[in-house]
């Protein structure tokens, strides 16, 4: 079989856009972090977990969290798609890494409800 | 007379005779009150060892056959200073192609690319009885891209284009592209967008900007992909 070279997907754009608007979300999130974590000083367990337990930080933190794991999903699918060829091999890694970044999401939003 | 001996290492492969490619030795006289470029030592070169194979034509950086590696960057050797090159002056193929013989590479994949993005004027409306007119601000768009000769140096010092080149389009083939997008007379400016909307096409680009580096005609490669990606945006928004 000729392997025919198949591009035109279209697509792209967006995900171009929300790898620059996530890392802005990550850019405020560590001055947000490191601003609060200046004016608390957190010196303990309890400090830290006191930081955590208001409400818009465990928002802001999982917002942050979230745009971590959408950003690193651009680009580790941009990873294979530079250097990983055969295609089968290509979508089990890219589902894989989906399945670990959504995995990653659900458990950040229970250790930060928990608190 | 200036004359000194310049020290070079020279990229040698010749499919019928060799296994596989070597780097070899090299040294020549040169007159420094008539050489200036690399491609005058070059000429010196090739006339005492004549199976040393390399393009030229122009020799003044218009046509762009000479582009080649030299010491490590991608570059044009007519226009390379030979007082400026650290010795030995290593030589080697654009890298990224197949190479044919010495310093010859095959450039069909590269041309393959600067082809697909129709590097023509596109324009259904009746034609003029003399040439589409341009004010001389739509003519400025223009500047900094109809300058590129495709010697290719641009796109064989990309990874995105080594890794993917037949996808990703590449920095010389992306330049053009964005030739004909801000040029006012052509009428496909959303075909093209269509066309460039694409995860290979264009959005293997990680903006690491070694095509600006090696520019011989000091082109901005990166500022034209970045140009078709604001103009994406702001069909999209």
């Amino acid at each position: 079989m000729v392997n025919r070279i198949l591009v035109g997907a279209h697509y792209g754009l967006k995900d171009w856009i929300i790898q620059r608007a996530t890392a802005v979300v990550m850019a405020l999130y560590t001055l947000l972090f490191l601003v609060v974590v200046g004016a608390v000083g957190p010196d303990s367990f309890e400090a830290w977990r006191a930081v955590f337990a208001h409400g818009f930080m465990k928002f802001a933190t999982f917002l942050f969290l979230v745009s971590v794991f959408y950003h690193a999903w651009i680009g580790i699918r941009d990873i294979w798609m530079d250097y990983v060829k055969p295609d089968g091999l290509r979508l089990l890694l890219m589902i894989a890494t989906a399945t670990v970044l959504v995995g990653y999401a659900g458990w950040a939003f229970q250790i930060l409800w928990r608190i | 007379m200036a004359t000194s001996t310049m020290q070079f290492k020279i990229y040698r492969y010749d499919p019928d005779k060799d296994n596989a490619p070597y780097m070899q030795d090299a040294s020549v006289e040169v007159d420094f009150s008539l050489d200036r470029k690399l491609l005058d030592v070059l000429t010196r070169l090739k006339a005492k060892d004549d199976s040393l194979s390399y393009r030229r034509s122009c020799r003044e950086g218009i046509c762009g056959s000479d582009a080649m590696n030299i010491n490590g960057k991608n570059g044009l050797a007519c226009l390379t200073e030979i007082k400026d090159l650290k010795q030995p002056v290593v030589l080697r193929p654009l890298p990224g192609l197949p190479v044919i013989r010495d310093l010859i590479v095959d450039m069909t994949q590269f041309f393959k690319q600067y082809h697909s993005i129709k590097p023509y004027l596109i324009n259904e409306g009746p034609r003029p009885e003399r040439e589409r007119l341009q004010s001389p601000e739509e003519r400025e768009e223009l500047n900094g891209l109809y300058e590129c000769i495709l010697c290719a140096c641009c796109s064989t010092s990309c990874p995105s284009f080594w890794w993917n080149p037949d996808k990703f389009v590449g920095p010389a083939g992306l330049l053009n592209a964005y030739r004909f997008i801000a040029d006012t007379r052509d009428q496909a400016t959303n075909e093209r967008l269509d066309d460039l909307e694409d995860p290979y096409r264009l959005f293997r680009c990680h903006t690491i900007m070694n095509c600006v580096d090696v520019c011989p005609k000091g082109l901005n490669p990166t500022r034209a992909i970045g140009k078709i990606k604001e103009m994406m945006v702001r069909r999209a928004i």
